[in-house]
């Protein structure tokens, strides 16, 4: 059974930085633009040697979601980056009619997402992004789990067509999917297992494999899914995972209304009636304070993760 | 560039403005005022001004780009596309029914030809058009992008993001349009929400800005072939064009209140006996 450690420590947000660095080298199309918060992207390296294709528009997120579809017009691949909040609930109009609607290639890249943004508190832990873009029509989501699977989907992204929403984070967080393949929607089953599946994304997948291990040693066998892209949503890795271990826990840095837990329970009960429990954030706002400590007070941490498993194969048993 | 034949055009901008008004009544809905307001403007664009292709593509390299921000007014858009030869005359007819490529307000997403973005939510198109404008520039295309905007919309926050940005960044070769009508859905813009003097803030902001006259197709023909002529200087171009809402049926002009009101069976009569052409769809 394969066993996963970290093998490094970054932020995600790196991981975007360096995939973009990577895009600029491989396709002169691609270009970014930064609202005022270039270093806090990882944006710089692009910045520096592509600065004919970086686009500064300062603090005016609205005006960078029309430059970025307009750019499209003319063959651009548009990257736009600011933090989460900024990227979704300011813009979506914006996004919603110049980017979805009217079917453009623009990649909204996102920071600071969730409670682990940390210190700066509620007013920046957007709770709600994946949802409000997951609605949108054509619009792909994704939520990579670390350095290295942000900036491979972040290179992925650079070949893709149409709308899609990347959300990534601040804080420093184990690296462990090095090498490992990433295809924008296909689920990558993590680790394989017979009594409950974990559907995680994000910061979450490395709270549910520390989960993980401590349930093995219970006896409880997990199969763990890392379910990366929340659109198009791999219905066939549900379903399979699923018919297999019958129960479900899905676990992400989100409220639990809009988010992966909507999403796969929307799957299981049209096509699989199943038990599920939903580790996320309860309808609330958060608060300043450390990453870890804010994912603790709101139930995001291994050992929630833990009891929502105990409490899912309570109920399978009926 | 040839001289513009002017009866020619004036045909075409009645032409157009009987079509504006069929379609509104067609469908009993939509916006009649700004469409007729702005028809010299489309005409001149379109018959004279732009460098365009009507076998359309999306990327228009070398080709002059237009984005209509004011989405509200398609039907006067819709009918000069159709005139200058995007699509069929007789699709005027879908206008705003179900199935149709000629949504209420303008979008791509039913491939229509001619349209390469969606807008009715107002603010948007400048930034887009600024965004066009700059990917022109990497690509090495020297042609130019109009925008045109409605002084309502002057309202929206976003109109200023962009008017910052254009002109910091010298995107010289953008050449924006207001229709300065005065009016807006609740009543005159002065009242509603007073513009103040809008030539000093597009010129605070960085514009080059000029005047001319929207509804005197000889004023907007030089008007706009002078907004060419003060482009590409380090500076985006600002015209802001006096209209008369409603201009070519005197019993819509003058006023806010059809802005977005089809006209009955007797109104259209009244409003066609004023309008004469002859190449209906």
């Amino acid at each position: 059974m394969t066993k996963f450690t970290a093998t490094d420590k970054k932020d995600t947000r790196s991981g975007f930085g360096a995939g973009l660095h990577e895009l600029g080298k491989q396709n002169p199309n691609v270009v970014a633009l930064c609202a005022d918060l270039t270093g806090s992207l990882k944006m710089d390296a692009f910045k520096k040697d592509f600065p004919e294709r970086f686009f500064q528009t300062g603090i005016a997120e609205a005006n960078m979601i029309g430059l970025a579809a307009g750019m499209t017009i003319g063959g651009k691949i548009p990257f736009t980056g600011t933090f989460a909040n900024f990227s979704t609930g300011r813009v979506y109009d914006q996004i919603r009619q110049s980017v979805a609607y009217s079917g453009k290639n623009v990649k909204i890249c996102a920071s600071h997402a969730g409670l682990t943004l940390g210190e700066d508190g509620a007013t920046h832990q957007i709770l709600e992004d994946v949802g409000m873009m997951k609605m949108l029509p054509d619009m792909t989501v994704i939520v990579p789990c670390d350095y290295a699977q942000t900036k491979a989907a972040t290179i992925a992204l650079g070949s893709h067509v149409g709308p899609a929403y990347l959300r990534f984070g601040r804080p420093v967080w184990p690296v462990f999917t090095e090498g490992r393949p990433f295809t924008i929607g296909k689920a990558d089953v993590m680790i394989e297992g017979k009594d409950v599946t974990i559907f995680a994304n994000g910061h979450m997948v490395w709270q549910a494999i520390e989960a993980e291990a401590k349930l093995a040693e219970k006896g409880i066998s997990v199969e763990l899914i890392n379910l990366h892209t929340i659109k198009p949503l791999d219905v066939d890795a549900i379903l399979n995972s699923v018919k297999k271990t019958g129960c479900a826990v899905t676990c992400e840095e989100h409220q639990i209304n809009g988010g992966l837990g909507d999403s796969v329970a929307q799957v299981l009960s049209r096509f699989q009636p199943a038990p599920i429990e939903m580790v996320a954030v309860n309808d609330s706002f958060g608060e300043s304070g450390k990453p870890t400590d804010l994912l603790k007070k709101y139930g995001l941490s291994p050992d929630n993760i833990v009891a929502a498993v105990e409490k899912v194969l309570k109920r399978k048993k009926g | 560039m040839a001289q513009p034949d002017f009866d020619k055009l004036k045909k075409l901008a009645t032409q157009i403005r009987r079509d504006i008004v069929r379609m509104v009544h067609g469908c009993q809905s939509g916006h009649p005022g700004g469409s007729l307001g702005c028809t010299e403007y489309f005409v001149a664009l379109y018959f004279h001004i732009m460098k365009h292709d009507p076998k359309f593509n999306m990327d228009g390299k070398g080709e002059d780009l237009f984005f209509v921000s004011n989405g509200h007014i398609s039907p006067v858009w819709y009918s000069t596309l159709a005139r200058a030869g995007y699509f069929d005359v007789k699709e005027l007819a879908t206008f705003r029914f179900l199935n149709s490529r000629l949504q209420g307000h303008p979008a791509t997403h039913e491939k229509l030809p001619g349209i390469r973005i969606a807008s009715g939510s107002l603010g948007q198109g400048l930034s887009v058009a600024a965004g066009a404008a700059q990917a022109k520039k990497l690509n090495g295309d020297d042609r130019f992008v109009f925008c045109l905007m409605g002084d309502g919309e002057q309202q929206e926050g976003q109109v200023w993001e962009a008017a910052m940005y254009a002109a910091h960044n010298k995107v010289d070769n953008l050449i924006a349009t207001i229709d300065y009508n005065g009016q807006q859905i609740d009543g005159p813009v002065k009242d509603v929400l007073d513009l103040k003097d809008l030539k000093a803030k597009w010129i605070a902001f960085g514009w080059e800005v000029q005047e001319f006259n929207g509804n005197d197709l000889k004023e907007v023909i030089n008007g706009l072939d002078h907004a060419k002529a003060l482009a590409k200087k380090g500076k985006p171009v600002m015209n802001l064009m006096k209209t008369d809402m409603g201009s070519g049926v005197d019993f819509m002009m003058g006023s806010h209140k059809w802005h977005g009101v089809a006209p009955n069976d007797d109104e259209l009569s009244r409003a066609l006996a004023q309008l004469e052409a002859s190449e209906d769809y």
